[in-house]
Order: C-alpha cells, then structure tokens, then sequence
C-alpha cells in the first residue's frame, strides 16, 4: 500500500522540473516512518514495557497490579515459592534438549554440506530435497512425526521392530525431540555450511594438493579453519534456536512424561498468556535471556581462543 | 557412485517420512489403523480429504487455509513495503541519528523473540486486535530482518544510476520506484518468499492471540484438528497436507532464491 502511494506520488511530479539534487530534511524520516512506528510499538515499547510487568504482580484477569519490585525475580530462587520447581524442572528440560542438540544440528550438517560441496549433476536437488522439511512448520513436522513415531501405527517401530513409547517416556522422549528437530532444521544449517565452503578460496585448496595433503588433510587444513566464522555463526544461532524450543514439546510430547520435557519457554507462555501471571512470566523471559547472553559471550571467547 | 549412495540414503531419511506421511492421507481409517502399518495406500482413497474440505463448526478447516492464505500474503506485502522504504533511507540517504538508528534496529536482531511475547500480547489487546488476523499480520511486520536484509543489498548497487537520474532532477522517490526497487528484484523476491512462510508456519503467536476458530490459521488449527480426530490419522494428515504442499510447491519454484538469501543474510549476520 505504501509502495503505491509512493509510486502514485512519484508520478505526480512534473519530471521536467529542475531540482537540486539533494533530499529534502524530511525526505529520510517519510522513508522510514512506517517501519519505524511499527517498529515502536510492536519492538520497542515491548521491550521496555516488558521491564515495567515484570515489577508489578500483573495478574491479566486482575484490576489491581500492585508493583512488587523484584519479587517476581527472587521468587525464581525461592524454594518456598510457588513457581520454584517447575520453573527450574523447566530450565533443566531446555538445558538437556539444547546440550543434546546442538552437537548433532552443529556436526552431522557440516558432512551433509561436505557432500554437496562439489560441482554433481543432481546437486541443487539434493540440496533442496534436505532442506524440504525446514520449509515446513512445526505444527506439520511435528503431527506428522507423532504418526511416525506411534508405537502401533508408526513406521519408526515396525521398521526398528520394537514398542518404543517414543512420546510418552523418558529417555525415548528426549531421543524423539532431538531427533525430530534435526531431522526438520539440519538442511538450514547445511546450507550456511555451503555457503561458507564456497568462500574458501580454491587457492588455498590447491595449495595444501601441492603440499601433498590428501582428502583428510585438506578438510582438517583448509576447509575446517575456513569454516570457523561460519561455525561460530552455526553454533551461536542453534543454541539461541534450541533455548527457544517450544512447538515440538508442545505438539510432540506435550511435556510428557509428567511435564519433565515442558521447557522453559512452554512454561513462560503458560504462567503468562494461559494463567495470566504475567508479571512472573516476564521475569522468566528476562531470567532466560540473561542466561543466553552469557552462554553467548562463553561461545565467542572459546572460538576466539582457538583462533 | 559412492556420493550418489550416500546422497540417496539421506535422501530417503528426508524425503522418505514426508512420502509415508502424504500416503496416510490417502488410506482409509480401517487401513490407517492396521498394525502392521503399510507403506503405501492399498486401497487409495480421498475420503480423508472429502472429511477435512466440508470441516465442521470446531474445524473449519478451508476456513483456517483461507486464513492463512490472506494473513502469510498480507503481512508479506506488508513486509516489503516498510522495509523497502526503510532500507532505502537507510542505504541511500543522510541524517542525523542514522548510524545509532541502524544499531538499535539491528540490535533487537540479537533479542531472543520470546521477550516480545507477553508485552506484545498486552499491546494487541490494548489496540483491540485480539482474536483477528490483524494480530497475525502487522506485529511481526516490525522484525528487523526485512529492513536489514534489503539494506545491505541496496548498498552493493551501483550508486552511478541514482546520481545520474538525481542529476535529471528526479527525487528520491523516482529514484526508489524507478532504479532501486527495479534492480533488487532478487532481494524482494527473497524476501517476499521467506516472510510468506515463516507467517504461514508460525505457530507460538497464533495459539495465544487467536481464541475463535473461525479466525485460526492452519498451524495451530492443525493442533485443533488433532485434538478432534486423535487416531483419524488420514483425515489429521490430510489437514498436514493442505498446510504443507502449497509451501513446498512455492519453495520448489524459488529454492534458488530461498536458499541463496538465507545463506547469504546467515553469514553477514
């Protein structure tokens, strides 16, 4: 609707008139004004507003939010507190998803991209046909793998020849979760690989031949140094995505068995959007994110080590 | 040889579940529910589809596609056209405050989305947007990926086209309409296909914004329909299918676009 009005307005002006060629002070500030109240009300007041529940006993269903200070915070360490050990079985269900995952969704793509990395008839192919399932959304992923993994009705079983209750029991839940999720994003991550593969300079390839480096030698020399921006790009993006984990527990296990693969986020949203507790919620948002911003800067200083 | 065995077996890892799945759909109940289960439909059938095209009040499952259909393409008009804009100020134009304005645009790329959640729910309820696809259009029209994305592709234009036409006495918005916009078409293409899809699938925001089914989009109406069909699995993969082949039908057309735009944006993020 915009582009119109800006083409309609274009339009309007005589083309003949001579002009100076400099915007105008406004000219800047109409260009980025739409995005720019969307972007205040929708990104920036949540962020801030966000702050201020999260100091106030914000009950949605409630008329009065008193302020309580930090109380929603230390009620997170308080034992005796109502939220204690849900939350914290919370944290735990996103801590062991993200440590299991992240290695798969950070290893098995990069021998996936090795593959693709050579010019072969049929490449753009296989490289679209891994990355289909990361097309699709997690409702579709993740309905789709509970008849998968059906213990009666399912494939996994019949072909594997066992009764796993892959949704319904622990360890099994956690192998379907991981497993699910890597199966449904590894293509994304495959392809950043590439991406990066393609940048390496085919000199350097040429150099370590004339070295005498085989195959082995080569990807330990040349591809994997190449590589390590796009790693540390790789593994700061699938720790942020597996912290974020939510519609595969939701859909898969629906935090079964006994809300021990409910994480945090399921049960953020379900104290904050499903009770109401809203101050309590937010300050698990931030809790949550402070932790991601520290695993986060452990991330870039172990890669700058290596380097 | 050895590559293509390699590349056949994880291609029926990928593809494989997807093909089982879309069969199921096509098998009776009776069928469906036959242990052990059978690797392609029998007795193929549409009777699954038949169920999920007439829906009922609880499900109205070609309304949740229509709905899905208008929220994933307004919001991807929406997207390109404030974008567009503001990466163009961005990219091509000087003002006070700009440097800082990008940092702090590009700074909330770093902010795990979970945080907006809650403050944003309060906000679309203050303006009255519960409970309608507004709530699933506009908030996320405000993400800063777009405006990013085209900015940094506007910035590797050639800038000797712009000042000839400035030169002509043409303004910044003949020159937006006419020369930038033209030339990006790769980039809105890109673009447009990523912010359609990722609308069409998101899943979180839906199922808390939305409380009436005639206003459900098709993820989290998906959950809805399982809930009502629990083990009526070809009817449930059915209603995964209507949710899936259009996407995979567009990403099959653009996959170039698709997946040169992720990797490229991935690694200059």
């Amino acid at each position: 609707m915009v582009a119109v009005s800006a083409k309609q307005a274009a339009e309007e002006t005589p083309e003949r008139e001579v002009r100076v060629p400099r915007a105008g002070k406004a000219t800047p500030y109409l260009f980025l004004a739409p995005y720019l109240i969307l972007f205040s009300v929708f990104v920036l007041a949540p962020a801030l507003f966000g702050i201020w529940v999260s100091l106030h006993d914000w009950d949605y269903m409630l008329e009065g939010k008193p302020f309580v200070g930090l109380a929603n915070y230390t009620a997170l360490f308080d034992d005796q507190s109502p939220v204690y050990g849900d939350f914290w079985m919370s944290m735990r269900a996103t801590g062991i998803f993200t440590v299991f995952s992240v290695p798969f969704l950070v290893v098995l793509p990069l021998g996936v991209a090795l593959l693709l990395n050579r010019p072969f008839r049929g490449r753009t192919l296989f490289r679209g046909l891994f990355f289909a399932p990361f097309v699709l959304g997690v409702a579709v992923v993740c309905l789709m793998w509970r008849l998968l993994l059906d213990p009666n009705l399912g494939l996994v079983d019949w072909i594997l020849g066992t009764p796993i209750p892959w949704t319904t029991a622990t360890p099994w839940a956690w192998i379907a979760l991981v497993g699910v999720t890597v199966w449904w994003t590894l293509g994304f991550n495959a392809v950043i690989y590439l991406a990066g593969m393609q940048d390496i300079p085919r000199e350097l390839y040429d150099a370590a031949k004339v070295d005498g480096a085989g195959r082995w030698g080569e990807f330990v020399h040349v591809t994997l140094p190449g590589l390590r921006p796009v790693a540390l790009f790789v593994v700061t993006t699938t720790i942020l995505a597996s912290a974020n984990m939510f519609g595969q527990s939701y859909l898969l296990t629906q935090g079964a068995p006994g809300g021990s693969t409910r994480t945090a986020i399921m049960y953020m949203l379900q104290q904050g959007l499903r009770e109401y507790k809203m101050g309590s919620a937010s300050a698990m948002s931030y809790l949550l994110t402070l932790a991601l911003i520290l695993v986060s800067v452990v991330n870039f200083r172990l890669f700058r080590t290596r380097s | 040889m050895k590559r293509y065995t390699g590349l056949l077996a994880l291609a029926v890892l990928f593809v494989g579940p997807l093909v089982w799945a879309l069969g199921v759909s096509f098998k009776t109940q009776t069928e469906a529910t036959r242990v052990p289960p059978t690797l392609l439909p029998a007795e193929p059938t549409t009777s699954a589809y038949g169920t999920v095209f007439q829906g009922t009040t609880d499900t109205p499952v070609l309304r949740w596609f229509a709905n899905s259909l208008i929220a994933a393409t307004a919001h991807m008009l929406l997207v390109l056209a404030v974008s567009a804009l503001a990466a163009y100020a961005l990219a091509r134009l000087e003002f006070r405050g700009k440097k800082l304005m990008f940092g702090m645009i590009v700074g909330t790329l770093l902010v795990p989305g979970f945080v907006f959640l809650i403050p944003q729910f309060l906000i679309v309820d203050r303006l009255g947007w519960l409970d309608s696809l507004t709530a699933l259009i506009v908030p996320g029209a405000a993400g800063a990926f777009g405006v990013f994305f085209l900015r940094q592709f506007f910035l590797g234009l050639p800038r000797e086209l712009d000042e000839a036409a400035l030169m002509e006495g043409a303004n910044h918005w003949h020159i937006f309409w006419r020369i930038t916009l033209p030339l990006s078409r790769p980039a809105l293409a890109t673009l447009a296909v990523l912010s359609f899809l990722s609308n069409w699938n998101d899943f979180i925001w839906p199922i808390y914004v939305i409380f009436s089914p005639e206003y459900f989009t098709l993820p989290p109406g998906l959950s809805i329909l399982q809930g009502a069909y629990t083990i009526h699995y070809p009817v449930i993969m059915a209603g995964a299918a209507l949710a899936s082949v259009p996407v995979l039908i567009l990403f099959s057309l653009t996959q170039r676009y698709v997946i040169e735009g992720i990797s490229r944006s991935g690694l200059k993020g």
